[in-house]
């Protein structure tokens, strides 16, 4: 009897611990649900203001702390196969030393490395031997810095007018920014950066306070408006460039906004802050720096872009810009990037062409914006929002790709993999005969070339020179646009061989060779 | 059995009740059950109305219908239903009739495997998003395109049943609903 009641009680108090477990994972359960359906109420709750002047991201983390996270993780991008981040990446002149001699008699030749997150993009440019060991403009700073502000507030003072934060933090006032973006052109690159050191960045509405925190990389000021958060585009450099593509007779089928206003008769200038849809503002805020340009201190930051976005059609301006005349009345003289020390022969050098490159991509003409890959929704809760951890879509490929590509993540992968080996392959090919090109320059100038003999050489040269660098300094491999990748490689090979054989063709004197077989004999 | 737990397990009539055969009428006085059987049928009827809660509040019964509004309890398919109520299939199939089997046994079972494993992702999260359909749900929704259509594609069908055939989605992806 004892017995049945001892097992009868050990039975019971069994019973009640399992009922006490399934009770505790069904109020779990229950409360999960609670959390999923609060998930789904986005409550947004603005804690503090922000203005024009509010270069500093961390007070806008505070309105928007998700974005501002996700912001903060461009520290850590991962490292891909082209790019990443290292405490210092590694030197692409000791990976392709053919760059070395491309790049003979320019600053690239001493320091060139793998790119890093956006978080770092000031903090590099500031330390790059290219900078320390080189004297550069201030331009450069249109794009590493969070500048507007200082922009705005030169070109207040300049205009004589007041620019206290107050006035700077009031409104965009793009008349006094173009004024201080002409007016800083022509400064070095520390005049500049002591500027921008110089400029608040944040305000205080209440209380007048103006926040002296320094210069910040490219920040949440320089892509929304403070005040409704749109997206919008800033730079000078991009405004007076997309105005100048927009007046080209470029087909641009990829921005329907430049088709519309060209249809309604052109009128004035084209202002993507006002014209442009939402999804090409989403590439255009990439667009205000990575593109090509002109960016040192014997004119203005220029984007070519007044023939079209294609890669002839950038070089065709070069070709046809002068500098214009110096202070002291010295003549500008035809336009080049800089004097290739081993040949002597004047160049362009193409600077991460992404936005023209992406213009002749299958993607572009598709609709997809860079946002849509490199910033990709994600729902955080039921709430859908851009990551603003801008990385590499292949760190990303579920929610960067999937969303259209209805077909494996490895495979989407093995695609991408094939696309930029096949492009790194053709870039180690063009480079060759780029290489192979400068040895034959050097040779027919050891053997007396006139320059009337090089002139035409030197012609091909640049050519072959400027289609290597345009797609070797572009940042997808050949990805943006894959065809046409191969081709402009194709084409610097080519010119590249041609300059060759008309280096053979030369009638030069006789050649040592001679002299030495005329002496044996 | 401990022993202190032994003692607490006396016989129920022994606290002033007088010796059990006291009274004639009951020759077994004692109660029908033990306190530890009241305690342990209270716990159950915790249990019970808390999932019987959980039941309610979590929209269980909606499960049972063929509501495309029941796919929305969970917020993970909101753009899968805001595109398909503009989608071109949007008066003519729910939810159901694309994804589950047309036969009741397979709509059932099909039912229960997407019921437990998407109540598991949905609870535990870090699933794919956009979602990406299982083999398994796309031979269904293959299967039910078939089922509606045959009259108009038999002669793409393979000749002999269940041999490959092409994807209808992988051309017509974005029928049901483009939003993923």
């Amino acid at each position: 009897m004892a017995n049945e009641m001892k097992r009868g009680f050990g039975w019971l108090a069994m019973l009640t611990l399992l009922t006490a477990v399934a009770t505790v994972g069904l109020v779990a359960l229950l409360v999960n649900i609670f959390e999923r359906k609060q998930e789904a109420r986005a409550p947004f709750t603005k804690v503090v203001e922000v203005t024009e002047v509010s270069s500093d991201p961390k007070p806008w983390g505070l309105n928007f702390p998700q974005q501002y996270e996700d912001y903060l993780k461009t520290v850590n991008d991962p490292y891909t196969d082209f790019g990443g981040n290292h405490a210092l990446p590694p030197s692409k002149l000791k990976e392709h030393p053919w760059l070395k001699r491309l790049f003979a008699g320019y600053a690239f030749s001493i320091d060139y490395r793998e790119a890093r997150g956006h978080a770092h993009m000031l903090s590099d440019q500031e330390v790059t031997k290219r900078v320390t060991d080189v004297q550069q403009a201030g331009a450069c700073l249109h794009c590493h810095a969070s500048i507007i502000p200082t922009y705005r507030r030169i070109g207040l003072e300049e205009m004589g007018e007041d620019a206290t934060p107050a006035v700077l933090a009031e409104d965009f006032n793009i008349e006094a920014v173009m004024a201080g973006f002409k007016a800083v052109s022509q400064k070095t690159y520390e005049e500049v950066h002591a500027e921008v050191e110089k400029t608040a960045d944040g305000f205080d509405v209440a209380s007048g306070d103006p926040h002296m925190g320094g210069a910040h990389p490219v920040s949440c000021v320089d892509c929304h408006d403070p005040d409704t958060m749109e997206i919008r585009v800033t730079r000078p450099g991009f405004i007076l460039g997309i105005d100048k593509l927009a007046k080209s007779d470029d087909p641009v089928p990829h921005l329907p906004s430049i088709g519309e206003w060209r249809a309604a008769g052109s009128k004035g200038d084209y202002d993507p802050n006002t014209m442009a849809t939402r999804q090409e503002m989403r590439s255009f805020v990439c667009g205000q720096c990575h593109v090509e340009y002109y960016c040192a201190n014997k004119m203005t930051l220029t984007f070519p872009w007044s023939n079209g976005l294609k890669m002839e059609e950038l070089e065709a301006e070069w070709d046809a810009t002068v500098f214009p005349d110096g202070e002291d009345g010295s003549e500008g003289g035809e336009f080049y990037d800089y004097v290739h020390k081993e040949t002597g022969t004047k160049v362009y050098k193409a600077q991460h062409p992404e936005f023209e490159l992406w213009s002749q991509g299958i993607h572009a003409r598709s609709g997809v914006s860079c946002s849509d890959c490199h910033m990709p929704y994600e729902k955080k809760g039921a709430t859908k929002v851009s990551s603003h951890w801008v990385r590499s879509p292949m760190m990303n490929i579920n929610k960067a790709c999937q969303t259209c590509h209805n077909i494996p993540e490895q495979e989407i992968k093995d695609r991408v993999d094939l696309i930029q080996d096949r492009t790194r392959a053709l870039i180690d090919r063009a480079a060759a005969a780029n290489v192979d090109m400068f040895d034959a320059i050097i040779e027919v100038q050891k053997a007396g070339a006139t320059e009337e003999q090089l002139a035409p050489i030197r012609k091909l040269q640049r050519k072959a020179m400027w289609r290597l660098d345009y797609i070797a300094s572009e940042n997808s491999k050949g990805f943006h646009a894959r065809q046409e990748a191969a081709r402009i490689l194709g084409e610097s090979a080519d010119y590249a061989r041609q300059a060759i054989a008309v280096c053979y063709k030369l009638d030069l004197d006789a050649k040592p060779e001679d002299e030495t077989v005329a002496a044996a004999e | 059995m401990t022993k202190d737990t032994s003692h607490t397990n006396r016989p129920e009539p022994d606290e002033g009740s007088g010796p059990a055969t006291s009274d004639p009428a009951s020759p077994q006085a004692k109660p029908r059950f033990g306190k530890g059987a009241i305690v342990f049928a209270m716990t159950l009827g915790v249990l019970a109305g808390v999932g019987m809660f959980t039941f309610g509040y979590g929209k269980g019964a909606s499960y049972l219908s063929n509501n495309p509004q029941t796919c929305v309890n969970c917020h993970v398919m909101q753009d899968h239903m805001d595109s398909w109520q503009q989608s071109s299939h949007h008066h003519v199939a729910v939810c159901n009739d694309c994804h589950l089997p047309h036969d009741p046994i397979g709509k059932w079972v099909t039912k229960a495997d997407n019921g437990f494993f998407h109540s598991l992702a949905f609870t535990l999260g870090g699933y794919d998003d956009p979602i990406q359909i299982k083999p398994r749900n796309r031979r269904v929704t293959q299967s039910t395109c078939v089922d509606c259509h045959k009259n108009f594609v038999h002669n793409l069908l393979p000749a002999n049943t269940g041999s490959d055939m092409t994807n209808c989605v992988h051309c017509h992806g974005d029928v049901g609903h483009a939003g993923r």
